[in-house]
């Protein structure tokens, strides 16, 4: 398949008082058509920023894309004029927010905000665009959207506006879907319906999906290929099977076993990673997760491990230790 | 006259066996009063908490989970009586709390804490973490010299994991899962008996998440804690509780040990939760069918006829619609609220 969507080493930098914040530093990931990627982390990993950094939405003049490419259908979103840029975002590439309260407009009506962008990219006339609207909510599965469009997002509840958000993102049919952590603010019933929501759309009208998320279950089932990210970088990538299959970071190892699961048996004690995440003002000389890594040695405290093949072709980690990690996958874990 | 010597009847949700009862809950409402709107026009009652029981052991930890708006955290709130009930009995080491004065209840504070979601709002600050955890101290007389409450600040601050030294900084400058030991920290500091833990983990990282479980599991081995442990993360709740109770829509519609209710649910709201939840392995991902849970949650201040659950249920039938199901206990210590159960 072709590739949609290419970043090539990108970097984007904050400047604060504390110093410059590198909180995406040089990642590299593509998205093929059609193809559901996850990038997974925890908060400050830089996930968010990647992806208001492919919409040039990074927020100026404390943060700035300071290197990189980002191609999509064969141009550098990076150079693109702002009019330019304009007719992508929305259009080309639709956005899915986590809370849609406050990604919605509370004084406008759903009607208004789905009809809004169909007028303005597409150039549709009212009344055609009032048509598409009433068709974008019914396929999301919203109940008599005719009668829906009149009303305001104070009116829908949580996964209602969740669905509502998702139409807008597919209005304009785009060929790319960004949504950043989708179901995070969803109770877990909700969340299920979401997300098959999301899977079901993507099949039916081919669209490709950047799922941003830190919840490493909600990955297993809906992503072709997984980034794992650690301090502004990519550490771990691969198919979801190989990934949790046989995770060859000590990082996305961690992670792993650090979750309760409700489908093995209880442990009597959690394993967690210990310490804390880093400060991305003070990062340390070599490997970001070193000081919190049990197959930490000498050289991972000033050499950065480059991301490198294990296995398989697409299977990468950065890990001076990863060949360890491989021989570990038959032991107890647990 | 203890209200306890009468609380030894079999209250509905309590557990096998006679152990210490610490906590015992029985008939809880709570009801809020909501206005009609701008013009005060017709005003509406939100049931938050509509009639549920359940006891509490001694060193034990009751699980209590659902989704957002069920009640959890309106329960949790009416045990420390943060919120006054409705109606209902909240027995706390043997006293009715909703008959005692705020004078009364002062002391009984002490006796019973609460750990919050988010680490970060539930800390002043303009307060060092020492002067956090100082202020318990002295605001309920439990230390009354000041070089000495210094020495049990640094002493609560190695307990839970942190160092001496934080004592003299400011919440900002820590870290989400340091702070969320900080409030640990500041509940232990009044020696209390019972620890109300709401949604402690939800707001921290993964990574962090088990740290902090872990830490309330150790304290409570020294320190013979008992924990209200009020959560939506099933996966926690199955790890940190030795009971678990499922709530919708303001009742209680199971609860039983751990293991029993997670390798056996009875009510079908139960089993939607369960199989609603994620699992981190594309492998079982792959082979599970996804029965997904239809509509969503009815508002509190209308709920439905009968069984709350009966319009989402998969295997309803008509005397759903009528029948308000009893919380029964099915089989010893199980007890479901389905009339098909």
């Amino acid at each position: 398949m072709a590739k949609l969507l290419e970043v090539k080493e990108l970097q984007t930098h904050f400047s604060t008082r504390g110093g410059v914040v590198r909180a995406v530093d040089g990642v590299s990931w593509d998205i093929e058509e059609g193809e559901t990627v996850a990038l997974v982390g925890e908060s400050g990993c830089g996930k968010s920023v990647t992806a208001l950094s492919i919409m040039r939405l990074v927020s100026q003049p404390a943060g700035r894309v300071v290197g990189g490419h980002i191609g999509f259908k064969g141009r550098d979103l990076l150079t693109l004029g702002e009019e330019e840029m304009r007719r992508v975002r929305g259009r080309e590439i639709g956005m899915i927010f986590q809370e849609p309260m406050t990604s919605l407009n509370p004084v406008l009506t759903i009607g208004r905000q789905l009809t809004e962008g169909l007028e303005i990219h597409l150039g549709m006339s009212h009344g055609d665009a009032q048509r598409r609207a009433t068709e974008l909510l019914g396929m999301v599965g919203i109940p008599d959207p005719a009668r829906r469009l009149a009303q305001y997002p104070h009116q829908f509840s949580g996964g209602m506006r969740q669905r509502m958000m998702i139409a807008m993102a597919l209005a304009c049919d785009p060929a790319l879907v960004l949504a950043d952590e989708p179901t995070t603010a969803l109770d877990v019933t909700i969340q299920a319906q979401i997300l098959e929501l999301m899977k079901d759309l993507s099949r039916r009208l081919g669209v490709a999906m950047l799922i941003i998320t830190h919840n490493l279950g909600v990955v297993a089932r809906y992503a072709d290929r997984v980034n794992v990210m650690y301090a502004g970088r990519i550490i771990e990538r691969g198919t979801a099977r190989e990934l949790y299959g046989s995770p060859r970071h000590p990082y996305t190892l961690g992670l792993l076993r650090s979750v309760p699961r409700l489908d093995e048996p209880r442990r009597a004690r959690l394993a967690p990673i210990e310490g804390q995440p880093p400060d991305l003002t003070r990062l340390p000389p070599g490997c970001a997760f070193a000081p919190r890594c049990a197959f930490r040695v000498d050289r991972c405290a000033h050499e950065v491990p480059p991301l490198e093949p294990v296995e398989g072709p697409g299977h990468v980690s950065a890990c001076w230790e990863s060949a360890r990690l491989h021989q570990r996958d038959h032991e107890p874990a647990r | 006259m203890s209200p306890r010597a009468e609380g030894a009847t079999a209250t509905a949700g309590s557990a096998p066996g006679t152990g210490d009862v610490l906590l015992e809950v029985r008939d809880l409402v709570k009801h809020f009063n909501v206005g009609g709107g701008m013009f005060g026009g017709r005003a509406g009652t939100v049931r938050a908490v509509d009639g549920i029981s359940f006891a509490l052991r001694r060193g034990e930890t009751l699980g209590l989970v659902g989704e957002s708006g069920c009640g959890k955290t309106t329960t949790g709130r009416c045990i420390l009586q943060l919120e006054r009930q409705t109606s209902g009995q909240v027995i706390f080491e043997g006293r009715e709390l909703g008959a005692l004065t705020d004078a009364e209840l002062r002391p009984m504070r002490r006796r019973m804490q609460v750990i919050f979601q988010d680490p970060y709002a539930s800390l002043n600050p303009r307060m060092t973490v020492g002067q956090i955890l100082a202020e318990p101290l002295a605001v309920h007389g439990v230390v009354q010299d000041r070089g000495a409450r210094r020495a049990r600040v640094r002493d609560l601050l190695t307990r839970v994991g942190l160092l001496p030294q934080h004592a003299d900084r400011y919440p900002h400058q820590m870290s989400g899962g340091q702070r969320q030991r900080v409030g640990i920290a500041r509940a232990l500091a009044v020696e209390p008996s019972l620890i109300v833990c709401d949604e402690p983990v939800s707001a921290l990282d993964v990574s962090i998440q088990a740290q902090i479980i872990n830490l309330l599991e150790d304290l409570q081995a020294e320190m013979g804690l008992t924990y209200l442990f009020i959560a939506h993360d099933l996966a926690v709740v199955r790890h940190i509780s030795d009971r678990v109770a499922v709530m919708y829509l303001g009742k209680i519609v199971e609860i039983a040990d751990r293991q029993e209710l997670y390798d056996n649910p009875l009510h079908p709201y139960t089993k939607a939760l369960l199989a609603a939840v994620p699992i981190p392995d594309p492998a079982l991902e792959a082979q599970r069918t996804r029965s997904v849970l239809v509509g969503e949650v009815p508002s509190p201040l209308n709920p439905p006829s009968g069984c709350v659950f009966h319009p989402r249920c998969p295997i309803a039938i008509d005397r759903c619609r009528g029948e308000i199901p009893p919380l029964r206990e099915v089989t010893p210590g199980h007890w479901a609220a389905c009339l098909l159960a």
